[in-house]
């Protein structure tokens, strides 16, 4: 691993700053994004109520900060990280990345900002193409960029030492690696470009529980030596806690708390937090015992008919009328931001 | 004192593959009690679930050696027409997916009421009731309304609500939960795990819970099994096996957890490499290669470890042992799980 091959976009870098003035600002800065679904066709052939999967997300990421998105299924949380990326076209609102808007590029536009800018996947077998080799999967997007064949396979080696794969199985093929190894693979193909940012969906809950540690400690070590910036989006509290600097709460679309790890844990200011995390069983018997939990009522709505207000509202053990009728916006409370009438114990 | 609940001695289950017999669960040995939770951990490819299916028979195809009792009746060798006849009335398992397990033709109230009417021989208009009481004693709100909609009209844990119902309607004895709540959200998997809680001290149930998640361990197990490669690594009373993991492969699993209460200032002890492949079975113990424990010993300890498997011994009074030739004799209990810890804690070579 030389310090080359962790950083030869520097320069790269330094010469598109005639083009997009360097910025002081984050790295990443995400205001309003909404994205909209078509509704459902029925077997009428009419169309369902459109399903707002996103709505209304906010936030800035520092180069080389983590932020943890969390929550549970269909809140929104895989397909903000998909339109970080640009894997899925917003609705509305703003992407600013590097000091440069990229909402609307077109892919073409976006083409120079996408190596700094990667995504690594949960299930690592079906992100990857079996009938590539290790070095071609690793490899193709610096093809992408130009590089020449020979170039990108010496850097595709280089990049598989660094992830902690033997560089010599380059010419084998995904099927020939454990589940483990195989997001090495993709944490390697994420790295290819020297990205700056990287979207991280899920990227250990397909692993079993002895390997999630191995890709964990991997990611926080990368971030590190390359100076990395990581969303990082996980339905698991705990390995959520375990990488991000900051977290951001989601249900049913929308950002409801955000703010620095360890107040956030420590004190959870809204009631959907609060019950997220007491659900978490601990491992550790003694705790489990002690422990008071809120256990809600009913399952997350649908976002194709959300409630009316807060919507957490019909699962909150602390709804009063105005939150049935109206939506609370994200409000500092408590030294971070939370969307709640009544926040705090 | 009578039988117990269930009784599993040297169960051995074999599956005939292209690349010859695999022996998915070996040597295997457990009681449940009436009322108590067993919970059996373990990851891919450790026999967990295997272990469940032949309990239930319903091991499609596999060999199944060893013995199985049930309050004293031996399950091995019944015919599948005396097994169908206890599955339902005396034991019953529910799945991580609810939808293996419910047509999606029937009404949901229809596959309760077939349940229980095949079993006890009851009218329909009783089986329909029984239905619905059943879904309104799962938590289902509006049972009457909800037994006539289809399974894909049910969320996910509403369905994991309906097939606990229906495990339950013929009153059976044991429960087994494969992964029960690992397709759910954490707040629903918190409703379920209450609700079997509650059905079980209301009914003196006894359950086997399979899972992967420690944390479910804890919440709910009295005692628990932990499985590797096929085998018991280690079998202990829930509040030892985590307050004094014997098995190397217990500790480095709970080392290696992120935990909520954890500090999160160093790396995380990762245990270095993969759960084994049971095609090539090596004369050892499975856990060796991986072993940080094996790692520390002296050349002849390690050739122990790699040649010759270890015998699950009892360690103290109760139901605790450990299958480990070296754990809690004379090597230090806190010997480093990653023997590369100093270089890469996280590589897996």
């Amino acid at each position: 691993m030389t310090v080359e091959a962790r950083r030869p976009d520097t320069a790269a870098r330094a010469e598109g700053a005639g083009t997009a003035p360097a910025p002081s600002g984050p790295l990443l800065s995400v205001r309003d994004l909404t994205m909209t679904f078509p509704g459902r066709r029925s077997a009428s052939g009419r169309r369902g109520a459109p399903v707002r999967a996103v709505d209304g997300v906010s936030f800035d990421l520092a180069a080389g900060e983590t932020l943890g998105l969390v929550g549970e299924s269909g809140c929104g949380k895989s397909t903000t990280g998909r339109m970080l990326v640009r894997l899925l076209e917003p609705t509305s609102g703003s992407i600013t990345f590097d000091g440069r808007d990229i909402t609307r590029l077109s892919q073409r536009g976006l083409r120079p900002h996408r190596r700094h800018l990667q995504m690594v996947f949960q299930d690592p077998h079906s992100s990857l193409n079996p009938r590539q080799t290790v070095a071609r999967i690793i490899s193709d997007p610096l093809l992408v960029q130009g590089w020449s064949a020979s170039d990108a396979r010496r850097r595709a080696a280089e990049l598989m030492d660094l992830v902690g794969l033997i560089p010599e199985h380059i010419d084998r093929y995904p099927h020939e690696f454990s589940g483990g190894q195989a997001q090495r693979i993709g944490i390697a193909r994420s790295l290819a470009t020297s990205p700056r940012l990287i979207v991280a969906d899920e990227p250990v809950s397909a692993l079993d529980v002895s390997v999630q540690a191995q890709i964990v400690n991997l990611m926080e070590r990368l971030r590190r030596e390359l100076d990395l910036a990581y969303v990082f989006i996980a339905h698991d509290l705990s390995v959520v806690k375990r990488v991000s600097d900051r977290v951001a709460v989601m249900y049913l679309g929308r950002i409801v708390e955000i703010g620095e790890k360890r107040a956030l844990y420590e004190s959870p200011q809204h009631p959907y937090t609060r019950a997220l995390l007491s659900a978490v069983p601990l491992p550790d018997p003694a705790a489990e015992r002690r422990r008071e939990r809120i256990v809600l009522l009913g399952d997350p709505p649908s976002p194709a008919a959300p409630p009316p207000g807060c919507t957490f509202h019909p699962r909150c053990p602390k709804a009063q009328d105005v939150c049935r009728t109206d939506r609370p916006l994200l409000r500092i409370a408590a030294s971070r931001e939370v969307a709640c009438h009544f926040p705090g114990d | 004192m009578g039988a117990p609940l269930l009784e599993v001695r040297d169960l051995r289950v074999t599956f005939a593959t292209p690349r010859g017999p695999v022996r998915a669960v070996d040597s295997l040995a457990f009681t449940v009690e009436t009322g108590r939770t067993l919970g059996i951990v373990g990851e891919s490819g450790s026999g967990k679930s295997v272990t469940s299916l032949a309990v239930m028979g319903l091991h499609r195809g596999a060999e199944v050696g060893g013995s199985i009792a049930l309050a004293g009746q031996e399950l091995t060798g019944l015919s599948e027409k005396e097994l169908s006849r206890l599955r339902g009335r005396k034991m019953a398992m529910i799945f991580q997916d609810p939808l293996s397990s419910l047509h999606p033709y029937y009404t949901v109230g229809e596959q309760i009421a077939e349940h229980f009417r095949v079993h006890f021989k009851a009218g329909r208009a009783a089986a329909r009731k029984r239905a619905v009481d059943m879904l309104g004693e799962v938590g289902i709100p509006e049972p009457a309304r909800r037994a006539g909609e289809y399974p894909h009209q049910f969320s996910g844990g509403m369905r994991q609500r309906a097939m606990i119902a229906m495990a339950l309607a013929c009153e059976p004895d044991l429960l087994i939960a494969d992964e029960p709540t690992t397709a759910l959200d954490v707040t629903v998997q918190a409703q379920i795990l209450e609700l079997i809680a509650r059905l079980q001290q209301e009914r003196g149930l006894g359950v086997v819970m399979i899972t992967h998640d420690l944390g479910v361990v804890a919440r709910v197990a009295h005692e628990v099994l932990v499985m590797y490669g096929g085998r018991a690594a280690e079998q202990a009373c829930v509040d030892e096996l985590f307050a004094d993991p014997a098995h190397p492969y217990t500790r480095g699993l709970l080392d290696s957890l992120p935990r909520l209460d954890d500090a999160d200032d160093e790396p995380l002890r990762a245990i270095p490499g993969s759960p084994p492949s049971l095609l090539t079975p090596g004369p050892g113990c499975a856990f060796a290669p991986r072993c940080g424990l094996a790692a520390a010993g002296t050349p002849d300890q390690r050739g122990r470890c790699a040649t010759e498997r270890p015998e699950l011994r009892p360690r103290g009074a109760g139901p605790r042992a450990a299958a480990c030739h070296f754990a809690g004799a004379g090597a230090p209990a806190s010997a480093p799980t990653a023997p590369s810890t100093a270089t890469a804690p996280e590589a897996t070579r």
